[in-house]
């Protein structure tokens, strides 16, 4: 186990494992902090505009754009036509055409791009484009997909034990159908993209991009050329959450075609709604489930067929799938089970990676179970999950037979800790007792545990690159793979950096990401970001150190290969900080002396893969836990509800930077809070979407984060095998706010005790009506 | 032709090439190089643009409010000063609310950040946050994705009020009167800011096709979102005597260009059905700048304070050059966003009786998906006067959200006519609001929600103002009916 020694004052200190400020905080708070839509573009610079169906499947049967290009201040309008390269935009299925050709397959899907000396001229050309297209008849639901077997790749399935005779046997039978719905990112920053031709037919473009090695390939793709020819750099994003991991590659190989096309640089910025309605979201699904209880609430077997709205193609799809039947399991050992999942193909945007990455809308189904489980049987609602914790062997397997390491489940410590922390026996008595006198307030309290897999499932992502520059001065640049959104990796990145070099924070900057300093890198995605990069920092540090040391032991005239230590800015003798000469001589005298002060860092994370045909391995290397207690009030005469008090216990392993690890769970809980009780996409008959703008998509405001916020980062628990005994942060806590489902269900039982709920998501003040009406009418 | 005039962060601005419909948003952004203030929506939905500008407030000096610049056209501006995120500070001599937000971790991604900040710097320099729930109000026009909000809430809370004394109090303290005189034209759009009642007499004369605005926190939509050109705009909220609140002959005159928020500071705690409504209208950048007039003009039907004013009796004050005349508000909605204003005639105001005398139970309602920033799904006010014997005398049952006007439930009302102020008398009215309106099913709730939860909000205006007749709303409320709980 690793330890930390006592602190003394006044000795110099690495930043690893301490509280810190987000590394662009002052930034960000006096507005001088760029965005891609920020930076100064020379004169001449063209924006552009997308042009889109306005249907949601048709034939195109006139595309005709002389007219458009022939107005004042139009630079060029580009059609599939005009793309030298291959019109594909998908990450991996090639079903994705950049522009469309022929065809359309939802309203929103890019069928030509203008370029012009400003947005408005742009709108004027759009208007004066001929687009006719052939409506046929169009898939707009989940069901229709599902009756019309209009797939996405072939069905995922994970067995074991016997299913039917365990379900046969249970005395308790559950039979349902979980319906999840879609959810807009809404990062604050909208896509956008900025590309400048460069000398020799290559070009730079910045983008808004968790995924910048992806949006160079594709641009490079679209444009016909190698990659070395495109260079993509990321400074940061305002808000990424999944939507801009494959969406930004759109709108950068767009810039990158009118930059081609024009010799000018070209911007491509989306207001709100083009940002709605043209981009991806967070998957709906809709599964059916049996489950069977054994009377004491032991679940005992479990069989699921799970269908996710993938879009109108296939984007992360399938991998979204995948993740979402490894998340069936939530925390529960199932001895008998049956998953299988399908993904389906509608002509609707393409839905994308968001936040969980339908570990999520896999987890609602067990939970769903859970609830109703424990309405059924009069359980408490923590008290059945408890039960069916994964444990000892052999009630340590998963569904894909991937080890749930008992000396690694941190959920009956965290569960424990949390429910006594967070006083829950006697604030559910005080509900209960408040419940029973008030006919038309009810209040409700939810638990709910996560267990959720780190890696990539596709396992060949896992792997990530760094480079480390030290100047003659002492100074240092850092790169590596991932990119900044908001979460605080490059915060951390600084700290792992700090640590490893013996610097001061101050002497290093954080540059940009570019593929120019990387190359290969895979999406910041997974909650991978510190894990990966992490490591691969922490390797280039290494190296460096190692190159610095022999140099520093002349310095300070001891024997080469004495134990010297790096620290904050200084180099000395082990334990004799008196004797230090600073970095900056050190790395001095390592550039006189003729040493290499550069060096890359490459990490890959071992001893993981998955059999997808037989629906087993170790797509994982590790899982993080965590616990949360939601308190709700719910109101029967307008089904208003809030959220009053909210206790979590998170476990983040040996935070690398625990200021920054409690906004990642607070954050993420009141995204997931969102997702399940305000966030609604409503569609028209047509396909197209009705709620575009913050007018209509609500997102949680100021007042619904609980005012009793209580947020706690599990004490003592290093991870071994992770950068520094930390653990991925990212997505885990926006599951916690599953509990949010629990404590409504909770409240609005008290209206008909004994029988389960039925409550649709999200739980909106009209689903939550629509409950209690329910309830009252059975209680 | 005039050039717009205003102070831009301390530099005194004449602006001669930017069309009138030009947001400041923009403006800054494109024109200025200022691309601290962002854009999120384009629509006052996210305050990603706030920016503050001095602006008197309600009690009539000079304050530094904060406005969402998305929907601010500059001619609204003229002789006014502005300032952005870039002129409080920067990042090595940062304003408090900036330093606050950096150092309580309030920004993550950071894109939000500066319209936080910009809300902050409000709350910095109020004097009258004397209740949590102002706060609640003050930032609850500021999305962010990504913090979950205890951390911001933290950075708002350590600086609110503090009122620092620094450059900005200054220029507050400093400040004179604005003249917001101005007729300006540019690329074919005219803007008008007549500042005496002949002026705008004689433009309503010379240009009936003219459209008016106040606030502008509607009507601008129409550039940034429909992307229309508005040709020729007069703007009301310069002429005199048009601002504030005052108190006259039986209640009180609210003149039609005072900010909504202005309106909540001066009768919300007296009204508690204006303080209620206007407790979840829109959110401060909007109620710094949209205002009463706008508001009723718009005449839409999910608009909020149509159904709270119908139900205390207030009335609509149309002004022309011929003089004043009044009628009752609810016939100043004639149809769907139709009014009752005659050719050269304005919404001067609204009177409002004091009704403090009376025998009254009265509260308002607004449902909506989210509390905060959010349009009704259905709205209500609710106003029932009862004589010695606890008989309903005057029922005034206004709803929004339930037809294409706000309306009066004319079936329910007679039904509570001389019947005893009782749950089965209120249970019986609420049947007949089946009789009084057949609402539409929309992205924002079905019929059924909404002729549910009209019913509903009926049985619970009687279950709250049992105890107390015209109850305030407490500090975030579960929901917008308080039923008495043990």
């Amino acid at each position: 186990m690793m330890t930390r020694a006592p602190h003394v004052e006044g000795a110099p200190r690495s930043p690893l494992h301490l509280p810190a400020l987000h590394e662009s905080a002052w930034l960000h708070a006096s507005g001088e902090a760029v965005y891609v839509d920020d930076l100064p573009t020379p004169p001449g610079t063209l924006v552009g505009y997308v042009v889109a169906s306005p249907v949601a499947r048709g034939r195109i049967t006139r595309l005709e754009v002389a007219a458009a290009r022939a107005l004042p201040g139009v630079a060029c309008v580009l059609t599939a036509a005009d793309i030298p390269g291959i019109n594909d935009i998908s990450p991996f299925s090639h079903d994705e055409p950049l522009l469309a050709v022929d065809e359309v397959f939802c309203v929103g899907q890019s069928v030509a791009v203008i370029f012009a000396d400003s947005a408005a001229r742009c709108r004027e050309a759009a208007k004066a484009v001929v687009l006719e297209i052939e409506a046929l008849p169009a898939i707009l639901t989940l069901d229709e997909a599902i009756a019309r077997q209009s797939w996405i790749g072939q069905p995922h399935t994970m067995r074991r034990g016997d299913v039917a005779a365990a379900f046969a046997a249970s005395p308790v039978q559950i039979e349902g159908e979980v319906r999840t719905g879609g959810q807009d990112h809404f990062y604050l920053e909208s896509h956008c993209a900025l590309a400048y031709p460069q000398e020799a037919g290559s070009y730079l473009v910045l983008s808004s991009t968790q995924h910048p090695s992806e949006v160079q390939a594709k641009c490079a793709e679209v444009l016909g050329i190698d990659r070395h020819r495109v260079t993509v750099e990321t400074r940061r994003m305002g808000g990424g959450f999944g939507g801009k991991e494959t969406q930004g590659a759109y709108f950068a190989a767009m810039a990158a075609l009118g930059a081609r096309a024009t010799r000018k640089p070209c911007k491509i910025w989306l207001n709100r709604d083009q940002d709605m309605t043209q981009t991806g979201k967070r998957h709906p699904f809709m599964s059916r489930y049996r489950a069977g209880f054994a009377a004491d609430g032991e679940l005992r077997s479990f069989e699921v067929d799970i269908y996710a709205d993938g879009g109108w193609s296939a984007d992360l799809t399938t991998a979204i799938l995948d993740r979402a039947l490894f998340h069936l399991d939530n925390a529960y050992f199932i001895p008998n089970l049956r998953f299988t999942g399908r993904a389906c193909r509608t002509h609707l945007v393409s839905n994308t990676a968001f936040r969980g990455f339908g570990g999520p809308q896999g987890m609602a189904v067990i939970e769903e179970a859970m609830n109703t489980a424990a309405e059924r049987l009069g359980m408490d609602y923590a008290a059945i999950r408890a039960r069916n914790y994964y444990g000892e062997s052999p009630r340590d397997r998963t569904p894909y037979d991937q080890e749930v390491k008992a000396a690694h489940n941190r959920l009956r410590r965290i569960t424990d800790q949390l429910l006594r922390d967070a006083d829950y026996d006697a604030r559910k008595a005080d509900i209960d007792a408040f419940n029973a006198q008030s006919p038309l307030v009810k209040r409700g309290l939810g638990f709910q545990p996560v267990k959720f897999g780190i890696s990539f499932t596709n396992s060949v992502l896992n792997q990530a690159g760094a480079f480390v520059l030290i100047y003659a001065d002492g100074s240092v640049q850092l790169n590596h793979g991932g990119t900044e959104m908001g979460q605080g990796l490059n915060t951390k990145m600084l700290a792992i950096c700090a640590h490893e070099l013996g610097v001061r924070l101050d002497q290093i900057r954080h540059m940009p990401t570019a593929t120019d300093k990387v190359p290969n890198t895979s999406a910041t995605a997974a909650s991978s970001g510190s894990d990966l990069n992490g490591m691969a920092v922490l390797a280039a540090c290494q190296t460096l150190r190692e190159r610095l040391a022999p140099v520093a032991a002349g310095l300070l005239k001891v024997e080469p290969g004495a134990a010297l230590t790096f620290c904050d800015g200084q180099v000395f003798p082990e334990g004799e900080p008196a004797r230090a000469v600073s970095f900056a001589q050190v790395a001095t005298a390592a550039y006189l002396q003729q040493i290499s002060l550069a060096a890359t860092g490459f990490y890959r994370t071992p001893d993981i893969g998955y059999d997808h045909a037989a629906g087993r391995g170790k797509p994982f290397h590790y899982y993080a836990y965590g616990a949360a207690l939601t308190e709700v009030e719910v109101n029967a005469l307008t089904g208003e509800h809030r959220v009053t008090r909210v206790d979590i216990l998170h476990d983040v392993g040996d935070s690398l930077v625990p200021t920054i690890d409690v906004g990642q769970v607070e954050g993420g809980y009141i995204q997931g809070l969102g997702w399940l009780t305000r966030e609604e996409l409503v569609w028209s008959p047509q396909g197209v979407l009705r709620t575009h703008s913050p007018d209509t998509y609500k997102i949680p405001a100021y007042g619904d984060a609980p005012r009793d916020f209580r947020v706690q980062l599990l004490q003592g628990a290093p991870q071994p095998d992770v950068v520094h005994g930390s653990k991925a942060v990212g997505e885990p806590p926006f599951m916690l706010a599953l509990g949010v489902l629990a404590a409504l269900r909770h409240a609005i039982g008290a209206w008909c005790p004994g029988q389960p709920v039925r409550l649709g998501v999200p739980a909106t003040p009209e689903a939550v009506l629509r409950a209690v009406e329910d309830a009252r009418a059975r209680g | 032709m005039d050039e717009l005039r205003f102070t831009l962060n301390g530099q005194p601005i004449a602006e001669a090439e930017a069309p009138p419909n030009t947001t400041l948003l923009n403006y800054l952004r494109q024109r200025r190089g200022l691309t601290g203030t962002k854009e999120g929506c384009a629509e006052g939905d996210c305050g990603a643009c706030t920016v503050a500008v001095l602006d008197p407030d309600a009690a009539g000096g000079p304050a530094w409010r904060a406005v969402n610049s998305c929907l601010l056209l500059l001619p609204m501006l003229q002789g006014k000063q502005v300032v952005t995120v870039e002129a409080l500070g920067s990042s090595g001599e940062p304003h408090p609310a900036q330093a606050s937000m950096a150092k309580h971790l309030g920004s993550q991604c950071g894109y939000c950040t500066p319209g936080i900040v910009m809300s902050i710097f409000e709350a910095c320099y109020r004097r009258d946050l004397d209740a949590p729930w102002k706060l609640d109000d003050q930032l609850c026009g500021n999305l962010c994705r990504c913090t979950g909000y205890r951390p911001i809430r933290e950075a708002a809370e350590a600086v609110a009020g503090s009122c620092p004394v620094d450059r900005f109090q200054g220029e507050a303290a400093e400040a004179t009167p604005v003249d917001m005189a101005l007729a300006y034209a540019r690329g074919g759009q005219r803007h008008m800011n007549p500042t005496t009642p002949e002026a705008l007499w004689a433009l309503l004369e010379a240009h009936p096709e003219a459209r008016l605005v106040a606030g502008g926190t509607d009507l601008s939509l129409e550039i940034t979102k429909q992307f229309k050109t508005l040709p020729l705009l007069i703007s009301v909220e310069g002429v005199a005597g048009l601002r504030g609140v005052t108190a006259v002959e039986g209640g009180w005159r609210l003149g039609a260009t005072t900010p909504l928020a202005d309106i909540e500071a001066a009768l919300g705690e007296a009204i508690p059905t204006l303080g209620r409504m206007l407790r979840f209208f829109g959110a401060r950048q909007i109620k710094n700048r949209g205002t009463l007039g706008g508001n009723l003009c718009t005449a839409s039907p999910i608009g909020d304070m149509p159904p709270a004013l119908i139900s205390l009796r207030a009335e609509a004050i149309l002004g022309s050059r011929q003089g004043e005349r009044r009628v009752p508000l609810e016939d100043f909605f004639v149809a769907y966003r139709k009014t009752a204003l005659a050719p050269g005639e304005i919404l001067s105001g609204v009177f409002v009786p004091e009704l403090a005398g009376l025998n009254l139970r009265a509260a308002a309602y607004k449902v909506s998906k989210r509390q905060e920033l959010d349009i009704s799904t259905v709205s209500a006010g609710l106003a029932v006067e009862l004589d010695d014997a606890g008989r309903v005398v005057d029922a005034r049952l206004a709803f929004g959200g339930m037809a294409a006007t706000p309306k009066r439930a004319a079936s329910a009302e007679a039904a509570l006519l001389g019947q005893p102020w009782t749950r089965e008398a209120v249970e019986a009215a609420a049947q007949r609001l089946d009789a009084d309106f057949a609402p539409l099913s929309d992205h924002r709730g079905s019929a059924w929600y909404r002729a549910t939860v009209a019913r509903n909000l009926l049985l619970g205006f009687y279950l709250e103002t049992e105890r107390t007749p015209r109850p305030h709303l407490p500090y975030r409320p579960t929901a917008t009916v308080q039923i008495p709980t043990p």
